[in-house]
């Protein structure tokens, strides 16, 4: 063998050693800022910051008509991909050089928006009409009363099923006004091992599973002000152990199960008869031929009360870009009704502007997707705080005891609450 | 490094060697002479001093200053003294990550005699087909870790996986590999064993070529047998090349990641007990935009790795013989 001095070998050594050490100051450096809009001949360009490649001819379009009407302004799209996104833009953030407009998503923002990486909309002119959005979506994109964002789509939660499982089962479809106990028992009777099939998929997942049943509880994620865990309450335990009760009475896989084969998938599959999911499935479930006509989906069942958990998309202008005046009035033509109507004929999302969106619904003839904006009026915006990130990893992290059977719902729940109160601390004020 | 040593050698005597007063422009001539080659010297190292200086050193720097500070989660940091550490010394997540790793480090050094064992059968003089075996065992380092994590994941797979189609047929009830708490850690090392035991076994069989055939021959006469011939000569002079997969066997290990990232993942039930350091390193940096606590996190974990690695030093002076 060719490594025999010692130099070379401990020199190996060494730089194995060494490259670990180097991995957190190598992503602290600030991306090198270089101005992103520049006023050349009168005419200023802004660039857009979004994820989704599937909605960028959509987003083309848009930039199309207002470039039409504003023709000293022209807008490119920086399209980076889901996983490097948030990485990406706050490091341009920190180097002051993200787009100047921008999209943003619930968990986000009030870290964005708490560091004054966000402009306010509320000086901007003319003054952005919020109520032509669900007030839910509105308020999502508030921090201290401060509008920072215009909705930009929507998305609730609804409860999907196999007809032909529960034709087989006899058991009659659900409609919007099946409680908690006609869910229960639906469940029950639709499970059979012999065949392997389960009730429902008792996921792990805040948006579509227990953050909806511990609104229908009557129990809470995180207090108003976002300072206050709401893991404590009894309600919010309730809501919980509707999914850990359904995991015990094996009407649903065990955790284990779902990790290895996604409830999703268990579902297409037909393993599953019924599945907690978001509008954006009606895209999966109609390009998949087992579920594109075999499947469909009702408003939730009401707990103590009617709830789903919306979350959409916003637009944001940076609040240190050099066009404040031109990316404000992008921003305002992103969420007007014009721009609504654009992005309802693609199809992708529903839009948030109140009044487009039929367009979506009728897209899918085959199913009755009017279940999910039914149920806007019992719409309660997804929980989040300044640093939502941190917290969500605890709910993972406690949370799993309890649905494994290893821990009872109220301990973990207990758990959950000191931690992730814990954690709101140390966000500050 | 190396570089250095030979340059510096045969300038030495000439420094120390006392000059005649008299042989006033030879010591002149000796010492431009000298300069010169520092010249050169430098010009030579200078890439690598400047790659290893800007790339290694600086940041191993930057990330020691870092752990003592309190980051926001957009750039700006505060100095908060021993804050991030004292957290450390009571983080549980840290001791049972800092467990499963030293476990990952075991049941990686594990791969070490495998290795050894199929070095030496394919090492034996006459084998045919080596190549192919070679090449087929060295296939996973040279393939993407995530690539072969994915294919684990489905290998491991609970309902439908290969594994437990397999012992299903034998009338075994397989677990549920990666997702069920106690088979998580192992199913996990078994996959990081399995993607490098050919890298170790490819520097062992260099090692065994490298062992003189003439002294086999001696120790038969001298009437040693085969098991006699691994511990009397095989085992010594493979020594070196031993050492050396160990050291980095140890190192590679305690940098466990990906396969975890990708094999486990952020909602596994079993992640608690698969975390390792640097798993948890990379969701206090990224996930919960803790940075400062998380350069802690490397920085302890470089202490460790620089000490387990001096001792081995240390130890190599009982067991490894440079022929």
């Amino acid at each position: 063998m060719g490594i025999r001095t010692v130099g070379t070998r401990t020199a190996v050594a060494a730089s194995a050693v060494l490259a670990l050490a180097t991995s957190t100051a190598a992503c602290s450096s600030n991306a090198s800022s270089s101005s992103s809009g520049s006023a050349g001949g009168g005419k200023v360009s802004l660039s857009y910051g979004v994820w989704d490649a599937t909605q960028v001819p959509a987003m083309q379009k848009i930039i199309a008509a207002f470039e039409a009407q504003n023709p000293t302004i022209t807008v490119t799209i920086q399209q980076t991909p889901w996983a490097d996104y948030w990485t990406k833009l706050q490091a341009a953030a920190s180097g002051g050089s993200a787009p100047d407009v921008f999209w943003m998503n619930g968990p986000n923002f009030q870290l964005y928006a708490a560091n004054n990486v966000l402009r306010p909309l509320t000086d901007t002119d003319p003054h952005p009409d919020t109520s032509v959005y669900p007030p839910a979506l509105a308020k999502l994109y508030q921090y201290k009363n401060v509008q920072y964002g215009l909705p930009k789509d929507f998305d609730t939660v609804g409860l999907w099923y196999n007809k032909a499982l529960f034709d087989a089962a006899g058991v009659a479809y659900p409609t919007a006004s099946w409680t908690w106990a006609d869910f229960q028992a639906a469940a029950k009777k639709l499970t059979d091992p012999a065949k392997g099939v389960y009730g429902v998929g008792a996921n792990l997942e805040g948006q579509e599973n227990y953050y909806d049943t511990i609104y229908q509880a009557g129990g809470s994620v995180i207090s108003a002000d976002g300072k206050k865990s709401g893991y404590a309450d009894p309600a919010t335990v309730a809501g919980l152990k509707f999914w850990t009760d359904l995991v015990a009475a094996k009407e649903s896989p065990s955790l284990k199960q779902m990790t290895d084969t996604a409830p999703l998938n268990l579902f297409e599959s037909g393993k599953l008869a019924m599945y907690w999911g978001g509008s954006w499935d009606a895209k999966e479930f109609s390009g998949n031929d087992a579920t594109k006509n075999g499947v469909d989906v009702a408003p939730l069942p009401a707990g103590v009360k009617k709830a789903t958990i919306i979350h959409g998309l916003a637009n944001v202008v940076f609040a240190h870009t050099s066009h404040p005046a031109q990316a404000e009035k992008f921003a305002a033509f992103l969420g007007s009704q014009q721009a609504a109507q654009i992005e309802a004929d693609t199809g992708t999302v529903i839009p948030a502007y109140n009044g487009t969106q039929q367009s979506w619904v009728k897209a899918y003839p085959q199913y009755h997707l009017q279940s999910f904006l039914d149920q806007l009026p019992d719409a309660v915006p997804y929980p989040i705080s300044k640093n939502t990130a941190a917290w969500n990893t605890l709910e993972t992290t406690e949370l799993t005891k309890a649905w494994d059977g290893s821990e009872p719902i109220d301990k973990a729940a207990g758990d959950l609450a000191t931690a992730m109160n814990a954690a709101l601390a140390k966000e500050g004020s | 490094m190396t570089v250095a040593g030979a340059t510096a050698r045969p300038v030495a005597p000439a420094a120390s060697t006392p000059a005649a007063p008299r042989d006033r422009g030879a010591r002149r001539r000796r010492r431009r002479q000298r300069g010169k080659e520092a010249a050169w010297a430098a010009f030579f190292l200078a890439p690598t001093a400047l790659g290893l200086g800007v790339f290694y050193l600086w940041p191993v720097l930057q990330t020691f200053y870092y752990s003592f500070t309190t980051w926001g989660p957009f750039g700006g940091h505060t100095f908060s003294g021993l804050a991030n550490y004292r957290a450390l010394a009571h983080d549980p997540d840290l001791r049972s990550a800092f467990v499963n790793t030293l476990w990952y480090c075991l049941l990686g050094l594990a791969g070490i005699p495998v290795a050894l064992v199929l070095a030496a059968v394919l090492a034996r003089p006459g084998r045919r087909g080596v190549g192919v075996y070679r090449a087929l065992l060295f296939l996973p380092v040279v393939t993407m870790p995530v690539a072969v994590a994915i294919v684990w994941r489905w290998l491991y797979a609970g309902d439908y996986g290969l594994i437990n189609t397999l012992l299903a047929k034998v009338g075994i009830h397989g677990p549920y590999w990666i997702s069920d708490q106690s088979t998580a850690l192992i199913a996990v090392a078994l996959v990081g064993l399995w993607s490098s035991v050919g890298y170790t076994m490819v520097i062992l069989m260099a090692g065994l070529e490298s062992i003189p055939r003439q002294y086999y021959e001696a120790a038969q006469i001298d009437g040693a047998g085969p098991v006699r011939q691994f511990f009397a000569l095989t085992l010594p002079l493979l020594s070196p090349s031993l050492f050396f997969v160990t050291v980095l066997s140890v190192i590679g290990t305690l940098q466990t990641f990906d396969l975890v990232y990708v094999l486990i993942g952020q909602t596994n039930p079993a992640l608690p007990q698969t975390r390792s350091v640097v798993y948890l390193f990379y969701q206090d940096a990224f996930v919960n935009n803790n940075r400062g606590y998380a350069a802690a996190i490397a920085f302890v974990l470089l202490l460790v790795t620089v000490a387990l690695t001096g001792f081995q030093f240390r130890l190599q002076k009982r067991w490894v013989h440079y022929a």
